[in-house]
């Protein structure tokens, strides 16, 4: 997205790419929830490039700008005990710096 | 006052008022001033000294805010179920569909997502309490409780039982974690028997725990 790309960093990964979330508990505000780290899933988009929130919340300026994608996991994957249709997901806004490829 | 409850009431009227009294009063919540509180009317009174903002600013923020309801959702959606090329612009730009019917865009990017015959979404803000409020209002108490959090992400079919929402098995359940920036509006399915219904009659369909996916609209 030019968005991302004017900022600096680009954009890694396009729908449909597969990416591992970082399995990293690093102290801080951190908006990737604990429940999805090291799990797998697929880019469902990307949503656009955005200040970093673990450096906004400490009033610093959050620059670059990271992308942002939605990333759609399979419940079962992330739940062991997950009961319902196999095919439910769970979408989740994660930042480029959280993922790798898969 | 603490008071005890192992003598009767009638002679303790020693005081000045002149209700009898059962139990002690609950303090009001109001008069607590939490560390949030103290941190609020701190940076709010620094802020009208510093001319930044007036009293009045603040207020009529307030009283927008508590202005906003799930009607200007329901709007939304009823132009989306008569309008295809309507609903076409509100699932790829969600905030210029906002705009198209003269409404604010808002102020963060708006995701719209679809329910259909195969799927079923629900949302949810595992970290807090991100809403769409420019198009629901504030949100729900139940939305911000640690129980909806925490359930509506690993057990969504149980918690859609409670809400007496029924998603059949064969059904995908999508839940949508509302964990940075977007915002996330359910466009709920059309109920059947509303062929040939104005916009308006539609609209009072489109609750507002319809547009959250906890609920279907309602049926006419």
């Amino acid at each position: 997205m030019p968005m991302a790309a004017a900022e600096g960093i680009s954009p890694r990964f396009r729908t449909g790419d597969r990416v591992a979330v970082r399995a990293a508990y690093p102290i801080g505000h951190v908006r990737t929830p604990y429940y999805i780290r090291g799990k797998h899933g697929v880019i469902e988009r990307l949503c656009g490039a955005y200040g970093n929130p673990e450096e906004l919340a400490y009033a610093r300026p959050g620059l670059p700008k990271q992308p942002l994608y939605r990333v759609r996991f399979l419940q079962r994957e992330v739940w062991a005990a997950y009961e319902g249709n196999p095919a439910d997901t769970v979408d989740v806004e994660v930042f480029q710096h959280w993922l790798e490829p898969y | 006052m603490a008071h005890d409850h192992d003598h009767p009431h009638e002679h303790d009227h020693r005081q000045g008022h002149n209700q009898p009294h059962r139990h002690p009063a609950r303090p009001d919540q109001d008069d607590t001033i939490t560390q949030w509180r103290a941190m609020e009317i701190a940076v709010r009174e620094l802020l009208i000294d510093k001319g930044i903002l007036s009293a009045e600013d603040v207020r009529r923020q307030v009283e927008e805010m508590d202005n906003r309801t799930p009607l200007q959702g329901a709007r939304v959606v009823a132009r989306a179920w008569t309008d295809p090329e309507y609903k076409k612009l509100l699932l790829s730009d969600g905030n210029a569909a906002c705009e198209a019917l003269g409404m604010e865009g808002g102020p963060y990017k708006l995701v719209v997502v679809e329910n259909t015959e195969q799927v079923h979404n629900v949302i949810v803000c595992t970290l807090c309490s991100c809403y769409p409020r420019w198009l629901l209002g504030l949100p729900p108490d139940w939305y911000k409780s640690r129980n909806y959090r925490s359930r509506a992400i690993n057990e969504p079919r149980e918690v859609l039982r409670e809400f007496a929402t029924a998603v059949p098995d064969q059904v995908t359940v999508r839940v949508h974690d509302s964990t940075a920036d977007m915002r996330y509006l359910v466009l709920p399915k059309r109920p059947a028997g509303t062929e040939g219904w104005s916009e308006e009659k539609l609209a009072a369909l489109v609750t507002r725990d319809s547009m959250i996916g906890v609920a279907f609209a309602q049926n006419p």
